[in-house]
């Protein structure tokens, strides 16, 4: 099959380790296929690095499916590059043209110190989840599990905010890095459903107060993060998060 | 030698019985003992948290840099149970029975009854913790038909049901190290098996991020570090999914069970390149609605709208008319080689079929299909660029999941005392082929609801390992596992690490991949060898293994793969039969069907290493069929 080729010039931010000074390095990439991934174009460029002997640019991936969340990079200013909904694995050349550079950096925000090159360190959404993004029930407590109904509309919602894939792109969109939309996400799947709800009040205070604490800004309401998400994250998941947290206050107080 | 220690009792009451016979360790005492859990998928997530949950110290070893993204992410069509919601007949019985006729009459009795029993608890914990299943307009739960079944007793969460099964189990191992009673080590990468007078006492790992090979010891190790699909360097596995950890246990000592037991999956999207990365699978669930086909005439170059109807050929509709395009992976995968081998293949490549939903559109109409296939059909449109609303999806068959993997007993330990192994890292409970659906079950049951009980038998049994870290075995471990890495960052030859894996992966693919006959074995079996030799000669790693360094963990992986591929295809030139993903060319029914020969092959083949390039010891478990009578498979 004759496969349709593209060069592209490539401006990498490359960061030998976490903390030390970084730079902007530039790559030919050259005969690139437009079927190939973007992660498939990195291949590329780090196979014949290596072949010179030179160190291949870090970044993290695993799925190659859009789904682990590992991947990630802010590509021409946009995190996962300029596809709506998609994973930067799942960013295919064809959207890119002859001839075009590319910038390539990864996700900058304080929650998120970088490690490598393109990884980051996202071990602060665990340390959120840790703090409450569950449901406390031990195994062999479960009842039978149509001792409980859950209305459609709610598990739909549910399942809606549970999509969520933990890459951080919200975080990187956010002009104040703010981590509402993954925190937000949580919650509200869990809101919706009964059985999340005696846990309702100390998990959003506590994810809440999490999130602040490991250098996430605040939601000042600017929409970057629902623009960004590969899997579609409605921002009126912060609204619920908003209004849990709200009433959580309350309850506390009372 | 090899006790599998099968209880005794009707098939119904060996779980109960054995249960009930096992020592327990009384719960003050939990605490005192440490387990080591590597692989937070599906198996090692559940089986850290419920370990923990019970007083347990545990630890929790994996590669990423977090628990939620392991491989059990990717799942994507549904996890099966024998609840019997749909009052369409099924039973637990019915479902261990589906599974021990669809894995061709090769795995264990004992444990797929106990699997089948413990599906139904399995949906009522995931409930509880908020796993957001479909569910019908009465607020219950729904259910689909998949792979080969002919009840719908499948449970799934729109397409995404792997991810949240294990968001479920990552929120309960979670929970547990807010408790502080579950450490985590992320990215570590398990090099080596600790072992001192025959017990499994720990392991020794890479820390990704500085280099620094460290050694951990416990009272017992749990090995649930999934399959070793990416041996065939392509498959729909995740990249980091990989044999080290079983691998290097088995050095140590672990039997390696029917290796050659691989699962090609039938509908994934075709190769297109060399560059190419991984396969992407589209879900089985696919084949409810979508009708499979060639062009009935070879080297029809139309456009699949242009060919009528009569120039269709639905070839498993006609060749298994009651199962219809629902027969098991197996057959719809040798079904679609078949066609192409003959030349009826589809595409650029002539290696491909179609999958055709223009039937399910008119009938159904494009909004229901889009409700139930949508997020499979944006994935399949953004890989290749077509909208498969109007032209039929192309397919062909990739390697998807290992039933092979180590042996362990009922109680899921290896040979090895105090290895206990789960998931899909284990043999034990698909025989030589897996049902769709099951996977998932296999991983939760194992990790849930087994190893927390039968774990306490081995530790009140043992008592707490004597070896600490400054025992001369542990250094020992960690110095080789270091030297190890050494000398692999000291390799600067001319070659890439990927062509490697590539080069090996094609050999596989060709010789031991959906068809094998002994001379393409004999052939691998005589390259594999000198590809090995190449590759400690030639291959170029760049870097210092002083700090993270990608092509240094995947040095070490392929380097695995390349013994391990011998091994594999040892198992499969043994194995003179052909059965469920195992299929011989020189063994098959007059219409092409796998040919079992239960007389000489109705066993488990464990093997034992005695040594880079040295044959194997092999080590049969008889297997006995008390309920499910021996017969060749049909899905006519
Ligand atoms: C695309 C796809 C779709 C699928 N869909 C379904 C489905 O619908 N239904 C179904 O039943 N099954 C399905 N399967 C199969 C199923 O997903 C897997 O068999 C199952 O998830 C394996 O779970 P596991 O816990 O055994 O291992 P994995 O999920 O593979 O987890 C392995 C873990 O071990 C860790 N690990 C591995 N090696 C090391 C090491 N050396 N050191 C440290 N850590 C290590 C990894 O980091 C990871 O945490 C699918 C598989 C694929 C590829
Ligand atoms: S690699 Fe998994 S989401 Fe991109």
């Amino acid at each position: 099959m004759a496969e349709k080729t593209i060069n592209v010039t490539l401006k990498v931010w490359r960061q030998p380790a976490r903390g030390a000074q970084g730079r902007f390095e530039t790559y030919q990439a050259k005969r690139i296929p437009t079927d190939a991934s973007f992660l498939e174009m990195l291949d590329i460029v780090n196979n014949g690095l290596e072949r010179n002997n030179q160190d291949p640019i870090a970044f993290d991936h695993d799925c190659r499916e859009g789904i682990c969340g590992s991947c990630g990079a802010v590509v021409n200013g946009r995190p996962h590059g300029p596809r709506r909904a998609t994973t930067l694995c799942q960013l295919h050349m064809r959207e890119f043209k002859d001839g075009d550079t590319i910038v390539i950096e990864p996700w900058r925000a304080n929650g998120f110190p970088v490690i490598k090159d393109l990884i980051v360190d996202r071990a602060a959404f665990d340390r959120i989840i840790q703090t409450g993004g569950f449901i406390s029930v031990r195994t062999g407590q479960a009842p039978e599990a149509h001792s409980t109904p859950v209305p459609l509309k709610n598990a739909e919602e549910a399942m809606d905010a549970a999509e969520c894939i933990g890459c951080g792109a919200c975080v990187a969109a956010c002009p104040n890095a703010s981590a509402s939309l993954f925190t937000a996400a949580k919650i509200a799947q869990l809101c919706k459903l009964p059985q999340g709800h005696p846990e309702r009040t100390r998990r959003v205070l506590h994810m809440v107060r999490t999130m602040d604490k490991e250098g996430f800004g605040s939601c000042s309401k600017q929409y970057e993060c629902e623009a960004a998400c590969p899997k579609e994250i409605k921002v009126s998941n912060i609204t619920v998060m908003n209004r849990e947290y709200l009433r959580a206050l309350l309850k506390a107080d009372a | 030698m090899l006790d599998a220690r099968i209880p005794d009792g009707p098939i119904a009451e060996k779980w109960g019985r054995h249960k009930f016979n096992l020592k327990l360790v009384n719960p003050a005492n939990k605490r005192k003992y440490h387990i080591i859990v590597v692989g937070t998928g599906l198996a090692g997530a559940s089986a850290a948290a419920s370990l923990s949950e019970m007083g347990y110290r545990v630890s929790s070893f994996f590669i990423h840099d977090s628990p939620r993204r392991a491989h059990s992410i990717a799942a994507q069509g549904g996890i099966n149970a024998a609840k019997n919601y749909q009052n369409d007949g099924d039973s637990v019985y019915r479902l261990f029975y589906d599974t021990v006729k669809g894995g061709d009459f090769r795995a264990r009795e004992a444990n797929v009854h106990r699997l089948a029993e413990l599906s139904v608890n399995i949906i009522d914990q995931c409930v509880a913790q908020g796993v957001p299943f479909a569910r019908e307009y009465g607020g219950y739960l729904a259910n689909r038909s998949f792979g080969g079944a002919q009840v719908a007793r499948t449970f799934y969460a729109r397409g995404q049901t792997g991810q949240q099964l294990l968001l479920g189990a990552y929120g309960a191992l979670m929970k547990e190290a807010a408790r502080g009673s579950v450490k985590l080590y992320p990215r570590r990468e398990m090099l080596d098996l600790i072992v001192v007078d025959n017990r499994a006492t720990g392991i020794t790992c890479r820390n990704l991020l500085t280099g620094d090979i460290e050694a951990h010891t416990a009272d017992a190790v749990v090995l649930a570090t999934g399959g070793y699909g990416n041996v065939y360097y392509l498959s729909t596995n995740a990249k980091a999914s990989n044999v080290t950890a079983t691998w290097r246990a088995h050095k140590r000592g672990a039997f390696f069970a029917n290796p050659c037991y691989t699962q090609i999956h039938p509908t994934c999207i075709p190769v297109h390149g060399d560059y190419q990365s991984k396969l992407t699978l589209m879900s089985e669930s696919l084949r409810n609605d979508g009708r499979i086909w060639v062009p009935r005439k070879k080297d029809d170059k139309r456009s699949p709208d242009q060919i009528p109807e009569s120039d269709r050929y639905y070839y498993l509709e006609e060749k298994y008319p009651s199962f219809g395009n629902l027969v098991p992976r197996d057959v719809a995968s040798r079904n679609a080689k078949a066609v192409c081998d003959e030349g009826s293949g589809v595409g650029s490549t002539g290696m491909a079929v179609y999958l055709d939903f223009r039937d399910a559109i008119q009938r159904d109409g494009k909004a229901a299909i889009e409700a139930r296939y949508g997020n499979l059909f944006e994935m399949y449109e953004r890989i290749t660029a077509q909208n498969p609303y109007t032209v039929p999806m192309m397919i062909y068959p990739a390697i998807h999941y290992t039933m092979g993997g180590l042996w362990v007993d009922y109680n899921l330990m290896s040979n090895l005392p105090g290895l206990h192994v789960l998931g899909e890292a284990n043999f034990s409970d698909h025989g030589a082929n897996r049902l769709g659906a099951s996977a998932l079950m296999q991983g939760l049951a194992d990790g849930y609801f087994v190893i927390p009980i039968t774990i306490g038998d081995f530790l009140a049994r043992s008592g707490p390992s004597k070896v600490k870290p400054d025992h001369p075995a542990v250094q020992d471990a960690a110095r080789e596992t270091r030297e190890r890495t050494d000398r692999l960052v000291g390799l600067k030859g001319k070659r890439t690490v990927d062509e490697f894996h590539r080069e090996l992966g094609q050999i596989l693919w060709d010789k031991c991949g959906m068809a094998r006959t002994a001379a393409g074995l004999k052939d691998a079996l005589a390259r594999i060898p000198e590809l090995r030799e190449q590759f400690w000669q030639e291959v170029n790693v760049v870097g210092s293994p002083g700090s993270l360094n990608q092509v240094l963990e995947r040095a070490g992986r392929v380097a695995d793969y390349l013994e391990f591929a011998e091994l594999l295809c040892t198992d499969a030139l043994h194995r003179e039969e052909s059965c469920g993903g195992h299929f011989r060319e020189e063994y098959q029914t007059p219409e092409g069907e796998a040919q079992r020969n239960d007389e000489a092959f109705c066993y488990a083949a464990a093997w034992e290493f005695q040594g880079v390039g040295a044959a194997p010891v092999l080590h049969k478990e008889p297997l006995e069929f008390h309920e499910v009578h021996l017969t060749q498979r049909s899905y006519k």
